[in-house]
């Protein structure tokens, strides 16, 4: 993996609110990391950690406090063209939460889907325009005739699958999914993340998957972050994780997923999370460290040489 | 073990612009003293109307209850009147909501509201209910109850509203608890402690649970029995063991193989395929036979009855009738069904 082509850099990325207000929030405080071509990338936390803002401020919802994202080499914040912008536009599209309010109630499927198409001039008359329509339609496993229909007439499964289409439309080479499962049904969620697989592997796409279902984020992902209050704790691939977790939130975090297995479930021991458990003394320099390759913790000089024994044994 | 509640052939439609929705369609479950049901079946399967029957929380202009009983205690629930069903509601049987951002007034301080059932349903002053509030706080686990008492909602992060929620159903020791997905709006961290705490506090006063859920972890974790819904009906109902380690309904399969393991590297989850049915014109054989694999020519064209596994487990497909031919299930549930046949 390492070798392969960045796709993304993030350096220092911060996003604060309310600057200079009594109720500032550092959403985001200062992470790193990379996503490489190809790759799915889980990012997952508790509800407030701040991975839908680190999403969002990727594909510019929000502008950045500071720090920097490059696409392809290419700072994505600062000022920029209306031309170098529409194409930034064109090669990162997002998937939301909720099928059932990401969708334009008064726009008929077709027009909702080739909006894209129409803004980036991708078709050149009006037959092609809705060929492209009905071939993404088909693409994600729903049928030509749907076209003409509004969202309502939609179960959640059949709308997260129209926003599949909306994303590919323009024909992306990077998408983010913001919980894209969450509010669908267990039956429902499944048939999701088997096409979102089914299209990275025909297309290329490279993901970054934002979700807090751990068991659905270790299926999909190559590698995972897992984010407390604004900062990345721990980045690596996502077996690893998995099985040798290193920071105390991912252990506390693995701990709590409920496993469909009722003889686990009645031995499992859960561990909670104390923030104050690290005692760092205060002018000690705490970063992203790697602790074996392609396995990141934040931590400080004296937990490095505790994290590289334990995952020695 | 006595049983507390007891629905009996229960149906109930709602009437729609569109026509009658036949939500619930013959459902048949009982409750017993002390113990955890799960319900799991997918939105739209009638998990939560059925609860709401119970409490009589349904829309009383649109909905119906067309046959059936609920027994508690020997009463008929849908034979009292409303004033009757008033002192029994949040007394005897009590409910928590999913969502704890909205089940809680938010122009009421948290201490009023648990005081409220106190003085309503007990008859109690009002220095007893708040010396009884402070107690529920400190029995769910809220820090500094003196402070908090006199605190509103807002003033609450998700997972303490929800402790508040709980609380205020504990507050007249119900016999029975129905809990409609109480940690889907949680973090899994703060889930985890909220399932410890029912599972604690029910040790404690001894309530029976009917626990709302598509969650199949949740349910391993705090279920005795477990019943699966779909299309309106009960289609497999048995102990924790006997649903996740010997399921025998298609739909139970289902659920059970698209779940991805923690352990495991799939190369595709396996994937239910189609949609839930329609209830507005329900099919005339098994609900789930249009996205069954497994299904027969029966399947469509008559509803299967409850087939009897053992006593406690019982399951609705022809698969399990003698004149069926033998199918391999999903390799997920061949896989628990060589652990059951370990564990016994």
């Amino acid at each position: 993996m390492q070798n392969q082509e960045k796709l993304l850099e993030i350096r220092n990325l911060k996003q604060y609110f309310n600057i200079g207000k009594p109720n500032e929030v550092k959403a985001i405080d200062g992470i790193s990391f990379d996503i490489y071509k190809g790759e799915t990338l889980g990012l997952v936390g508790e509800s407030g950690c701040g991975k839908s803002t680190t999403g969002r401020t990727i594909i510019r919802l929000y502008e950045a406090t500071d720090g920097q994202v490059f696409f392809k080499g290419e700072n994505v914040h600062g000022k920029k063209s209306r031309k170098d912008l529409k194409k930034f536009n064109r090669s990162i599209q997002m998937i939301f939460q909720d099928p059932y309010a990401s969708l334009n109630p008064r726009m008929k499927v077709s027009d909702i889907i080739a909006e894209g198409i129409d803004i980036h001039n991708l078709a050149k008359s009006n037959k092609e325009r809705m060929d492209q329509v009905y071939e993404l339609l088909e693409t994600v496993g729903l049928n030509r005739e749907h076209a003409n229909r509004y969202p309502h007439e939609f179960s959640g499964g059949q709308r997260q699958r129209i926003g599949i289409a909306r994303a590919l439309a323009v024909q992306p080479e990077f998408i983010i999914a913001d919980e894209p499962i969450s509010a669908l049904d267990v039956s429902i969620q499944a048939q999701v993340v088997n096409l979102m697989r089914k299209l990275q592997k025909e297309k290329g796409l490279t993901y970054l998957f934002i979700a807090h279902d751990l068991s659905m984020v270790k299926y999909i992902s190559d590698r995972i972050g897992v984010m407390y209050f604004g900062r990345l704790v721990e980045l690596a691939p996502a077996e690893e994780l998995y099985s040798n977790p290193l920071h105390p939130y991912t252990k506390s975090l693995l701990s709590a997923i409920p496993v469909p297995d009722p003889e686990t479930e009645r031995t499992r021991r859960r561990f909670a999370y104390d923030p104050s458990s690290h005692k760092y003394s205060e002018n000690e320099e705490v970063s992203m460290k790697e602790v074996r390759p392609g396995h990141f913790v934040y931590c400080s000089e004296l937990e490095l040489k505790k994290y590289k024994e334990e995952s020695k044994s | 073990m006595t049983n507390i509640l007891e629905v009996k052939d229960l149906n109930i439609s709602f009437h729609t612009f569109a026509g009658e929705v036949q939500a619930i369609r013959g459902v048949n479950f009982e409750l017993k003293k002390g113990e955890t049901l799960a319900i799991v079946g997918e939105s739209g399967s009638g998990k939560s109307v059925t609860t709401k029957a119970i409490m009589r929380l349904l829309p009383p202009g649109n909905s119906e209850i067309k046959a059936g009983q609920i027994l508690f205690d020997g009463k008929d629930l849908t034979k009292l009147t409303d004033r009757q069903m008033q002192k029994i509601r949040g007394k005897d049987i009590s409910m928590i909501f999913q969502d704890p951002m909205t089940s809680l007034n938010p122009t009421m301080t948290i201490g009023k509201q648990i005081m409220e059932p106190l003085i309503r349903h007990q008859d109690m002053s009002k220095a007893a209910a708040t010396e009884r509030a402070l107690q529920l706080l400190r029995l769910v686990g809220i820090p500094k109850p003196e402070q908090r008492i006199k605190q509103y909602p807002h003033q609450f992060s998700g997972g303490m509203r929800q402790r508040v929620v709980i609380a205020i159903a504990l507050a007249c020791n119900p016999k029975v608890l129905i809990a409609d997905e109480p940690t889907t709006a949680l973090d899994v961290t703060i889930q985890a402690q909220i399932l410890e705490l029912m599972k604690d506090l029910q040790n404690k006063i001894d309530t029976s649970i009917i626990f709302i859920t598509h969650d199949l972890g949740v349910v391993a974790n705090v279920a005795d029995r477990v019943a699966v819904m779909y299309g309106g009906k009960i289609v497999e109902i048995g102990t924790v063991d006997e649903v996740f380690y010997n399921p025998q309904h298609p739909y139970t399969w289902g659920l059970i193989s698209s779940m991805p393991s923690l352990d495991a590297k799939e190369e595709e989850l396996y994937a239910i395929p189609g949609t839930p049915p329609n209830l507005l014109h329900p099919p005339k054989g098994d609900a789930f036979a249009p996205r069954n694999e497994y299904a027969m020519q029966i399947d469509l064209e008559e509803q299967p009855p409850m087939f009897k596994i053992s006593d406690t487990h019982y399951a609705a497909t022809w698969l399990l009738h003698p004149d069926a031919p033998k199918v391999e299930p999903p390799a997920a549930v061949v896989k628990r069904m060589r652990k059951f046949s370990e564990m016994k």
